[in-house]
């Protein structure tokens, strides 16, 4: 039987409680901007590089979780992209939160760091939220961005970004189709088209099929992997 | 479908013996008999009333499964099979190493982490197993009772799934359960901070820590969740972890050629790991289909060790084994099954 040593479980209470890691916001907005997809907001106090994370808890009883920061570095919110997990601790509870909440949240850290360079960015789901970040924080240059989901009210943004970004925003929908959506997974997409510019940085955010699938494919085509960013949710 | 017993811990059998109206001391016997006894089916629980079993095997069953394939490499180590109870498979190697047996097990169906040099990884996640199903690993295999050593280096992060994994190592550990040494597993991750620091906290098993490299930038080429939890994070909560005597923490170092082998990583190593009392594992790599790293000859990895043990730090070269089944670090994979 393991016994539960009371000094060494206040160093590891001490990862989720200490001053410096965690500290409260109020929350100023909370939409759900699809069915059980939420935009929390509060307002942005802190120099963040757009790509970053930040850690994120409802109460300092359970580890904080990670999320990409969604939001401009020039906004006055910062903001993250989830969605609900129902048989999660945390984001039943974000979820919930309604303006005038307390949550805790870390300084943005990180170093999936957008810049000015030509690069593809490739999404599934929620991991478009890095991306929307370094869009709102006028890093669009030269970007193609190429985001795929199940359904297509899960193209987050797509308003915006479709106005804005043009023919260089992708939408790949794997299980309903649409005009200007590609009907398939992103790798589908990449291989019928079939076009890796070598001179490009490539930016992975999502679940880990899509980035190992994703990655292998460019990999399998000669981007060097030192040119692919991969970020994993879990 | 009816739960099963195997893979519950004392107190949930003793819930469960009283819900069924069963005194409270038929959990201690029901745990004899999953963890002590060699049996399978709950009708061989001969010192339970007819009526207890007829009571228990009306809502649950022993709850082990029998590997469905068994794969033997000419160096004698085995990798083994098993479905689990989403319909998935997982596999378990075996490694024999004269007097030592030593059980990698699997903890969960593929791997949310993506690490470039390894082959779960490819297989993107699948689910979690239970902690019967981790235990199950170890109960299942035909050198059960001669295992000396069980590694939770098989596939998926194992502080993804910390709740089976401490569940399984209490199992394993507890009086009531198998009662070995926890000295004689060892838990290795990648380093999930908050998870490890649960696992320090509540187990006292080993832990082994996937390193690679102790550059930030090469590491989050190779291991993404480096963005997340950065190494140099992690070797500072362990540098703050009392160890004591007997608990061991020690690094896994794939070497790739050109990449991790060179001077300067050496030079980096001894700065991150200074002050902590640990080992360095070094592992061969052994490549996986569509990943642009190899290894480096035979010469380089011992020069790389050697120049280790010079600056005071334990390095080994891990034997590769069973390779040729692709039972050997990195390679374990059902993607062919999901």
């Amino acid at each position: 039987m393991f016994k539960v040593k009371t000094q060494k479980m206040a160093k590891a209470e001490e990862y989720s409680r200490s001053d410096h890691e965690l500290f409260a916001v109020k929350v100023i907005d909370n939409v759900e901007i699809s069915p059980d997809v939420f935009l929390l907001s509060w307002k942005q106090d802190n120099v963040f590089i757009p790509g970053q994370v930040v850690k994120v808890a409802i109460d300092r009883s359970q580890p904080p979780r990670i999320y990409s920061v969604c939001g401009g570095n020039i906004d006055e919110k910062m903001s993250i992209l989830f969605n609900i997990k129902e048989d999660g601790y945390l984001t039943p509870k974000l979820g919930a939160a309604i303006p005038g909440d307390e949550i805790l949240i870390s300084k943005p850290y990180g170093s999936f760091r957008g810049d000015h360079s030509p690069a593809y960015w490739i999404a599934t789901g929620t991991g478009i939220a890095p991306f929307y970040s370094m869009f709102q924080s006028g890093l669009s240059d030269h970007k193609i961005l190429i985001h795929g989901a199940r359904h297509l009210n899960q193209f987050y943004f797509e308003e915006e970004l479709e106005w804005a970004m043009g023919s260089n925003y992708i939408r790949c929908c794997s299980n309903e189709s649409s005009c200007n959506v590609f009907p398939g997974r992103i790798t589908n997409y990449l291989l019928e088209t079939n076009h890796f510019p070598k001179d490009y940085k490539y930016y992975l955010c999502g679940k880990s099929l899509m980035v190992v699938d994703v990655r292998d494919l460019l990999i399998a085509n000669g981007i060097p992997y030192e040119n692919i960013f991969a970020e994993i949710y879990f | 479908m009816k739960d099963q017993l195997f893979g519950k811990d004392l107190n949930e059998l003793q819930e469960i013996s009283l819900a069924l109206g069963l005194p409270k001391f038929t959990g201690k016997q029901l745990a004899d008999w999953l963890y002590k006894k060699e049996i399978s089916s709950i009708d061989e629980m001969s010192n339970l009333s007819k009526n207890a079993r007829e009571l228990l095997n009306e809502k649950y069953e022993f709850g082990i499964s029998a590997p469905s394939k068994v794969q033997v490499s000419l160096d004698g180590t085995k990798k083994y099979l098993f479905p689990t109870s989403q319909n998935k498979f997982i596999e378990t190697a075996m490694i024999p190493d004269d007097e030592r047996k030593t059980v990698c097990v699997s903890t969960q169906v593929g791997c949310k982490m993506g690490c470039l040099f390894c082959m779960t990884g490819k297989q993107g996640f699948q689910g979690q197993l239970t902690a019967g199903e981790i235990v199950n690993q170890i109960r299942s295999i035909k050198e059960y009772g001669d295992i000396s050593n069980i590694v939770y280096m098989g596939m998926g992060e194992p502080f993804d799934n910390l709740d089976a994994v401490l569940k399984s190592l209490d199992i394993l550990t507890s009086e009531w359960g198998y009662a070995m040494s926890p000295r004689r597993i060892t838990v290795s991750s990648i380093g999930i901070i908050p998870a490890m620091l649960r696992f320090l906290n509540e187990s006292e098993a080993h832990l082994a820590i996937s390193l690679h490299t102790p550059f930030d930038e090469e590491r989050r080429k190779l291991m993404p969740v480096q963005i997340a939890y950065p190494i140099a994070d992690v070797v500072r909560e362990i540098r703050g972890w009392d160890f004591g005597r007997q608990r061991r923490v020690s690094f896994e170092y794939i070497l790739f050629k050109g990449l991790n082998d060179t001077p300067l990583h050496i030079r980096e190593l001894v700065k991150l790991l200074s002050g902590i009392r640990c080992r360095i594992n070094l592992i061969r790599f052994h490549p996986v289909p569509g990943t642009p790293l190899e290894s480096p000859d035979e010469e380089t990895i011992n020069n790389f060790r050697d120049q280790l043990n010079d600056k005071d730090i334990i390095a080994t070269v891990r034997a590769s084994r069973g390779q040729d089944i692709y039972a050997a670090c990195g390679l374990l994979s059902t993607k062919e099954l999901i």
